[in-house]
This record gives structure tokens, C-alpha cells and sequence, in this order.
């Protein structure tokens, strides 16, 4: 879609585009483009000599067990957010559509946690299971569970993705509920007066219009757990125990800023950068069709 | 409602409050802890009803006077640096996305498509992923530790950009001509008429950008080394690098508490702008 009517001037837009491409091209494309070539050099412990290394870096990460690791480490980290951030607000949501009265309020109560940091997010959930002082731990511990997060990599993992669900549900419950209170209710009626029951119409008529919806939020789940959990996973566990929950982004940022292997670590940021792309361009293509049953 | 289930609405209530419960149940928590003393927070289990030191708590962590091992920074300070970084990245993304999604949408010129490619481009790859370099550039021009460091890098994408152009491209043609009719030029058609339109989409970006800065913690950890330029998520996490022994959990969480505020804050206050904002960035 195209303008008609413009306005004429020689000047004018690239003055009024200057400030966005001025800061694009220092803190994006500068950066980005150093990111590619750093990843086909090395540099030396001190940083007086670059080498250049071909794809050397690549080959190493193949090699290299620990970021094979954190691949796999990431893969179960995010699909188990997607999955579990995904399901739980569906079901919130199917209940918040149903109810007259008071959805207004489930709906302000539930988009608490979208306001709260990652980070402190990450704190909030290691507080309630730490081992010496979490309530939660405590009370495992009188059901004879013994939770240790510290040493446990299952019980670490577990709670990160827990905080990662817990900040991410009210995101995916107002996308759902924008989405059910788009389906018109005339289907839902004709389906009632047929004498299907609600648990029938959920999953014939409810379920198969909300796929798109919940197509597009499972990507951003995907990205959100690449990503933006970060933060959760540095306050609440560090990475560890070892390296039980250090995911790619946590990799990244360990071995580029704590172990200073430059070269490496912008070759992770080079595979980083093709996933993110891989996952848009999937995005793009399936919004673009709608999924639908 | 298609029919009446009391059984099924009475379910749902309960649903709903468990899902309530389970989301509202770490902030009550939270909130418990911080008006607790450190010891009663330490002998297990803590009690489940807030206590009487919730001033005494709350100064403490304003202050910086808290005991414990890990870095003991005033929050006050540090809510400062958050709230004016917060700011600066949201007024500023607006303001230079209004400006180029205007020139994008209303000239024609040279390279015109492939500048809105290269804006495009931009949404693909979040901060997280080019890290290292963007450090480097940062470093090397002198920002670290400084607010233009710690916001301007991330001003650096397009999300508002792209929503303004989406928006602009719904507004009336006939307002631009009878505009140049009357003899307006671009500036004063953008400051009257363009700016006044955008206000809600204004509004709903505002808040979301406002908690994105607020909320941002990768990146100044790398460019803050310097306690005065902490934003508060930072001395967080810097407050629990003490150990697990003897840390202040109730200053500790006092300091989530006043972290959490300001973007709960903004987003209570504009919940419809903001519900409208969400859905419509990402659509």
C-alpha cells in the first residue's frame, strides 16, 4: 500500500531519517558486521595479533562438546516453556471467555507478572526453593521430597523453566483471549443447538480457529525462551549446576565476556543470528498462509 | 454465554482462582519477605503473614544500609538510573520512529525501499545475539558506564518504527490534501495533524518500551562497572552474589519490591492502551 498524495523535498526525509539510520548503523549493522568477521578470525590471549582463521571457529563448536551440549540444553529449555507457558494460558483463557462476571479481574490479576523484570523474576523463584530458605523447598522436603536445585541439573532446569512459564503466561493469555473473543459466537451456537457438548466444541470449532494464534505464539515462545530468559537464568542458577542450564545465549555471553575466547563466541552469535532468522522467516511464511484446520 | 452450566461456570471460577493463586502466589511471598526480619526469614519455614519491620526493611534497602556480603548499593540511586534510562530509550525510539516512519511513508526518495529493508532488518536480531561486538563499539566511543551507553544501543531497532508505518498508512489521504490545500508543508502536517492521530499507538508503545528499558538486564551488565550507574534489576542480582548463607533475603526483597513498582505501576494505569499495544505490535 502506497501514498497517492507525498510531499516534495529534496532534503527534508533524509534529515528525518538520520537519526534512526545513524544509530542502525553504529549499534546494528557495525556490530553485526563485526560479529561475521570476528567469527572467521582469532585473536591472542591479549589481543595483540588477529589471525585469520577461516572457519576454523565453526569447526571447533561442531567439535566441541559442552556447545553441543547447550544446543540440546536449549532445546529442551525452550520447547518445555513454549509448551507448558503455551497450554496453561489456553486453559486460562478458554475459562476467562466463558465467565461473565469478574473477567475483568482474573484478567488485571493475571498481567501482573508481564510487568516484572526477568531478572527479578528469576530471584522471586529461587527465593521460594532455595534449599536452606524457600517455602516451597521446605515443603517438598515434609512431602519427602528432596529439593536441591544446586546439585540436582533435572531440579535446576525445572525451575528455570518454571519462571520463564510464570512470566510469559500473562503475554500468551491476553493473545488467547483476543483470540477467542474474535470467534464468532454464532458457530459456537449452531454447534450447541446441534447438541454438542462444550468439551466437544472446544476441540472441533475453538481449538482449529485459534491456530494461528497459537502458531504465532509458539514462535514467540521459542524466541522469548532463546532470548529474553537471559536474565532468569543468570540470577537464578548462574548456568549450573556445571553447566545443566546454560543455554546458547548464556554461552555466548559466558565465553565471549568470562572465558574471552572472542573468536568462538562471535561464531555463536553468527549461528545465533541464522536461527533467529530461520525462525522469522518461518514465522513470516506460515502467518502469511494462516494456519488453519 | 451459549447455555447454562452452573457446574462448568462454578469450575471455571475455581479454574481461574488457582491460576490467580499459583501466578499471584511468588509476589505475596515477596511482599511477606520484605516486611520480615532476616531471621525470621532464615528459620524454616517463614512465616506466611507480613510482619512488622516492612519500614525498617524498605529504608534499609533505599539507603543501602543493609547487612550481608553482597554489594550494597542505595536503591534509591539505582531507581533513578533505571527510571531515567527507562525514559530515554522510550521517548527516544518514539521520537526517531515518528521522524522515519514519516519520511519512509509520506516522500518518495532515492534508495527509499532499501532503507526500510535495512529498518526491517533490524526487528530479526535482538541485542542478545551481537553482544560482543556492540560492546566493542560502545567501548570504544567512550559510553560505557554512562546513560548514552546504556541506552542508546538499544533504541537500535525497529518495532515502533514498523507500527507507526502500519498506522500512518491507515490515515484518510484526503487529510494531506486538504493539508497542502490550506498550505501546510510537511512539518506542520506531521506536528498538527500525523502526531495528534498517533496518540493511542503513542501511548501503548510508551508502555511497552518503558518496560522493556526498565526490565533490561543483559546489556547493562556488561556497560555499567561502576556502582552510581546500576540500574536496580542489576543490584539485584549483585545483592544475591553474596552466597546463600548470609544473605539479607529481606532487604533483598524489600529491593525486588520497589524494583517491581514503577512498570507494574505504568501498566495498571494504562492496561487498555497497553492490552491494544501488545497486540497490535506483534500482528
Amino acid at each position: 500500500m502506497e501514498k497517492r498524495v507525498v510531499f516534495r523535498s529534496a532534503w527534508l526525509p533524509w534529515v528525518l531519517m538520520a537519526p534512526q539510520l545513524a544509530v542502525i548503523g553504529v549499534f546494528f549493522f557495525w556490530p553485526a558486521a563485526q560479529a561475521l568477521l570476528q567469527s572467521l578470525q582469532r585473536a591472542d590471549a591479549f589481543g595483540m595479533s588477529v589471525d585469520w582463521v577461516g572457519l576454523e571457529n565453526f569447526r571447533n563448536l561442531w567439535k566441541d562438546e559442552t556447545y553441543l551440549a547447550s544446543f540440546y540444553t536449549t532445546a529442551i529449555f525452550s520447547i518445555s516453556v513454549a509448551v507448558a507457558g503455551i497450554s496453561i494460558s489456553l486453559i486460562l483463557a478458554v475459562f476467562a471467555d466463558r465467565i461473565v462476571k469478574g473477567a475483568l479481574a482474573y484478567k488485571t490479576l493475571l498481567i501482573w507478572p508481564y510487568a516484572v523484570a526477568p531478572a527479578v523474576a528469576g530471584v522471586l523463584w529461587l527465593f521460594m526453593f532455595a534449599p536452606s530458605v524457600g517455602v516451597v523447598a521446605y515443603a517438598l522436603d515434609v512431602m519427602g521430597f528432596k529439593w536441591n536445585h544446586l546439585l540436582n541439573g533435572t531440579h535446576a532446569m525445572t525451575l528455570v523453566v518454571m519462571a520463564a512459564v510464570w512470566k510469559q503466561i500473562s503475554y500468551n493469555f491476553l493473545f488467547f483471549l483476543a483470540g477467542l473473543q474474535s470467534i464468532p459466537k454464532s458457530l459456537l451456537e449452531a454447534a450447541a443447538i446441534d447438541g454438542a457438548r462444550p468439551w466437544r466444541r472446544f476441540w472441533t470449532i475453538v481449538f482449529p480457529l485459534l491456530s494461528p494464534t497459537t502458531f504465532f505464539l509458539l514462535v514467540i515462545n521459542i524466541v522469548y525462551a532463546f532470548f529474553d530468559t537471559f536474565a532468569i537464568i543468570d540470577a537464578a542458577t548462574s548456568g549450573g549446576p556445571g553447566k545443566d542450564t546454560a543455554i546458547l545465549v548464556y554461552k555466548v555471553y559466558y565465553d565471549g565476556f568470562k572465558a574471552m575466547d572472542q573468536g568462538g563466541s562471535a561464531a555463536q552469535s553468527v549461528v545465533l543470528m541464522v536461527i533467529v532468522v530461520a525462525l522469522t522467516v518461518v514465522q513470516f511464511r506460515f502467518v502469511e498462509k494462516k494456519v488453519n484446520y | 454465554m451459549i447455555e447454562r452450566r452452573p457446574l462448568l461456570n462454578v469450575f471455571s471460577h475455581v479454574v481461574l482462582i488457582l491460576g490467580v493463586l499459583v501466578v499471584a502466589f511468588p509476589l505475596y511471598l515477596t511482599f511477606v519477605a520484605s516486611t520480615q526480619t532476616s531471621e525470621a526469614i532464615v528459620q524454616t519455614p517463614m512465616p506466611m503473614l507480613p510482619g512488622s519491620h516492612l519500614i525498617e526493611n524498605y529504608t534499609a534497602a533505599w539507603n543501602g544500609t543493609g547487612g550481608g556480603s553482597g554489594a550494597k548499593a542505595p536503591v534509591g540511586r539505582m531507581m533513578m538510573v533505571s527510571l531515567i534510562s527507562a525514559l530515554i530509550i522510550s521517548i527516544g525510539k518514539i521520537a526517531i520512529s515518528l521522524l522515519s516512519a514519516f519520511a519512509i511513508v509520506y516522500f518518495r526518495f532515492p534508495f527509499r525501499m532499501f532503507f526500510f529493508w535495512a529498518i526491517f532488518v533490524t526487528l530479526m536480531l535482538p541485542v542478545e545475539v551481537r553482544i560482543g561486538p556492540t560492546y566493542k563499539v560502545v567501548s570504544d566511543l567512550g559510553m560505557l558506564n554512562s546513560y548514552a551507553g546504556l541506552t542508546v544501543p538499544l533504541i537500535a531497532s525497529a518495532t515502533a518504527t514498523f507500527l507507526f508505518r502500519q498506522f500512518f498508512l491507515t490515515v484518510p489521504e484526503e487529510l494531506v490534501e486538504a493539508a497542502r490545500m490550506d498550505g501546510a508543508g510537511p512539518m506542520r502536517f506531521f506536528k498538527d495533524i500525523l502526531v495528534p492521530l498517533s496518540k493511542t499507538s503513542i501511548a501503548a508503545l510508551f508502555v511497552i518500551q518503558f518496560i522493556y528499558g526498565w526490565n533490561q538486564y543483559l546489556w547493562p551488565l556488561l556497560v555499567t562497572t561502576n556502582e552510581d550507574m546500576y540500574p536496580v534489576v542489576i543490584g539485584i542480582k549483585r545483592m544475591i552474589s553474596g552466597g546463600d548463607s548470609d544473605m539479607q533475603w529481606n532487604v533483598v526483597m524489600a529491593t525486588a519490591v520497589l524494583a517491581m513498582l514503577p512498570p507494574a505501576i505504568v501498566v495498571m494505569l494504562m492496561q487498555k492502551w497497553f492490552v491494544k499495544g501488545l497486540v497490535d505490535t506483534e500482528k
